[in-house]
């Protein structure tokens, strides 16, 4: 039996229940999955702008002389390349290559890192962070000291730009600046998880009901969990536990632009560069089916000319309908003979078998 | 009326959140207010073909949400005498309109004392308060 372990809430909890959101649980918290539907929550984000609640992710701080070091240590993308203000997607690993997690690293000074982690992962992280880089640096979880507020879409930085006397819109992509938020001291962060033009405002956690109530007062439209999938899937862009774990190395999931394995003596490397020698066998690619049907996650990819019981040559790791980009979408693993564009694979849907394309890239690409 | 106390008092009920409109020898079937906001937004639905037989207490079709898939269990046993095709353009009535638009299909009672075992209004109605 599972022991009961009370689900955690955000700063926000009581605003998104007076807001009549459906709450549910997700990876130990208790979050909104929507307030007015998916589709129309989805088609705010791609048409002005969403307010997400991301204040269960982690946030880990590295701090002292050896800091960078200790960064370079646990990720496999250059932090040699990062500068004060400066930001970088990039994963950590296992020594076998398998991901730990997936984060983005920020630069506030040449002693002092932030690490932001997946929230269902922190604590594995945060251990895992403390074994590996301890020794040479201070690894502090500033989770709980933090809000995290993600405003994505067209009109995203207008609207942080109104709350804001400092110029947000001079801030470019995937860089962050001090800045107050409708009073709130913010890092302001041009990162996001949709697809979208956007900020990512980190603030102290006690503040993030005064910063959410003023950005929803200035137009944001609250947005659950529910549409935050669909964004970041019409983005191609990776969920961990669905499409990258322990058990899938960054060269298979398409993260090889992460992976500089002359960045240093980074966890996973050698692993990494022997992968990358010899080729991997499979990669996880983007599809389109053809017909009706939705391919979801843990759906088997088959080949239908192969002998029963080898039929199963892969996996879907994450599917839905294409809210903006139209039809049925989804990732899956194949082997990389079926991972050109154009492939066509076979997915099993609930034992009828559906007709997919590989498909180039990201679904949405925002014009 | 919306919310899942979105219970009309003319209507049969199943277990599994579908309706049934029984009129002399038909029965017009669809899926409940309570199992659409469980769903969320309908997307893409999967029904029987006209003439074909659906069995009492057996999966008919499927409803894709943007969340999820689930089966569509037959409240009564028959032959498919008319399908909603007008749903596969916009599965959207389903969420709208659950009880008259977004109807899914209509049986010809195979055994009309099946009806008798289908859930009454009010017994529907404790139904989803206990799964609320």
């Amino acid at each position: 039996m599972t022991p009961a372990v009370p689900l955690r809430r955000t700063p926000l909890f009581d605003l998104h229940v007076a807001a009549g959101a459906k709450m549910v649980e997700f990876g130990g918290w208790e979050m909104p999955l929507s307030y007015q539907g998916i589709v129309a929550e989805h088609r705010a984000v791609r048409s002005s702008v969403g307010l997400f609640d991301v204040s269960h992710m982690g946030e880990v701080a590295l701090r002292g002389p050896r800091a960078a070091e200790a960064v370079q240590r646990l990720v496999t993308n250059a932090v040699g390349k990062l500068d004060d203000g400066a930001a970088m997607y990039t994963v950590m690993c296992y020594p076998d290559g398998g991901i730990v997690d997936d984060c983005i690293v920020y630069r506030r000074a040449q002693d002092d890192f932030m690490v932001v982690v997946n929230a269902s992962n922190t604590g594995k992280d945060l251990a895992w962070m403390q074994e590996n880089a301890g020794r040479i640096a201070e690894v502090i979880d500033e989770s709980d000291a933090t809000g995290l507020i993600a405003v994505q879409g067209p009109q995203a930085v207008a609207l942080v730009a109104t709350l804001s006397g400092t110029d947000v819109a001079a801030v470019k992509r995937f860089r962050f600046a001090r800045a107050n938020i409708a009073g709130v001291p913010c890092l302001a962060c041009r990162t996001g998880y949709t697809g979208e033009d956007g900020f990512e405002l980190a603030c102290p956690a006690d503040r993030a009901p005064a910063l959410w109530s003023a950005l929803t007062a200035a137009g944001g439209t609250p947005i659950g969990l529910g549409a935050r999938d669909t964004l970041r899937l019409e983005a191609k862009l990776c969920l961990y536990g669905n499409d990258i774990d322990q058990t899938t190395t960054p060269l298979e999931a398409g993260l090889g632009w992460v992976v500089k394995l002359d960045a240093g003596d980074f966890i996973g490397r050698d692993a990494l560069a022997r992968q990358k020698a010899e080729g991997v066998q499979r990669s996880l690619v983007g599809f389109r089916i053809d017909g009706r049907g939705i391919a979801r996650h843990g759906y088997p990819i088959v080949d239908r000319s192969r002998p029963a019981g080898e039929q199963v040559i892969g996996q879907v790791t994450s599917g839905t309908t294409g809210i903006t980009v139209g039809g049925a979408i989804g990732m899956g693993y194949v082997p990389v003979a079926s991972a050109a564009p154009g492939s066509e694979l076979t997915i099993d849907c609930r034992g009828k078998d559906v007709a997919a394309r590989v498909v180039k890239g990201a679904f949405y690409q925002r014009g | 009326m919306s919310g899942p106390s979105d219970i009309p008092e003319d209507l049969r009920y199943t277990k599994d959140h579908e309706w049934a409109r029984v009129q002399g020898n038909l029965a017009q079937v669809g899926i409940t207010r309570f199992a659409v906001e469980q769903l969320g937004d309908v997307t893409q639905l999967e029904l029987p073909k006209k003439g074909e037989s659906v069995a009492q207490g057996e999966v008919f079709g499927t409803v894709e949400s943007v969340k999820a898939v689930s089966d569509l269990f037959a409240p009564v046993s028959g032959k498919v005498a008319r399908v909603n095709d007008a749903l596969h353009d916009k599965p959207e009535t389903i969420n709208e309109d659950p009880y008259s638009g977004g109807w899914l299909i209509e049986i010809e009672l195979a055994e009309p004392s099946q009806v008798d075992a289908l859930l009454s209004a009010a017994d529907y109605k404790k139904l989803v308060a206990e799964q609320q």
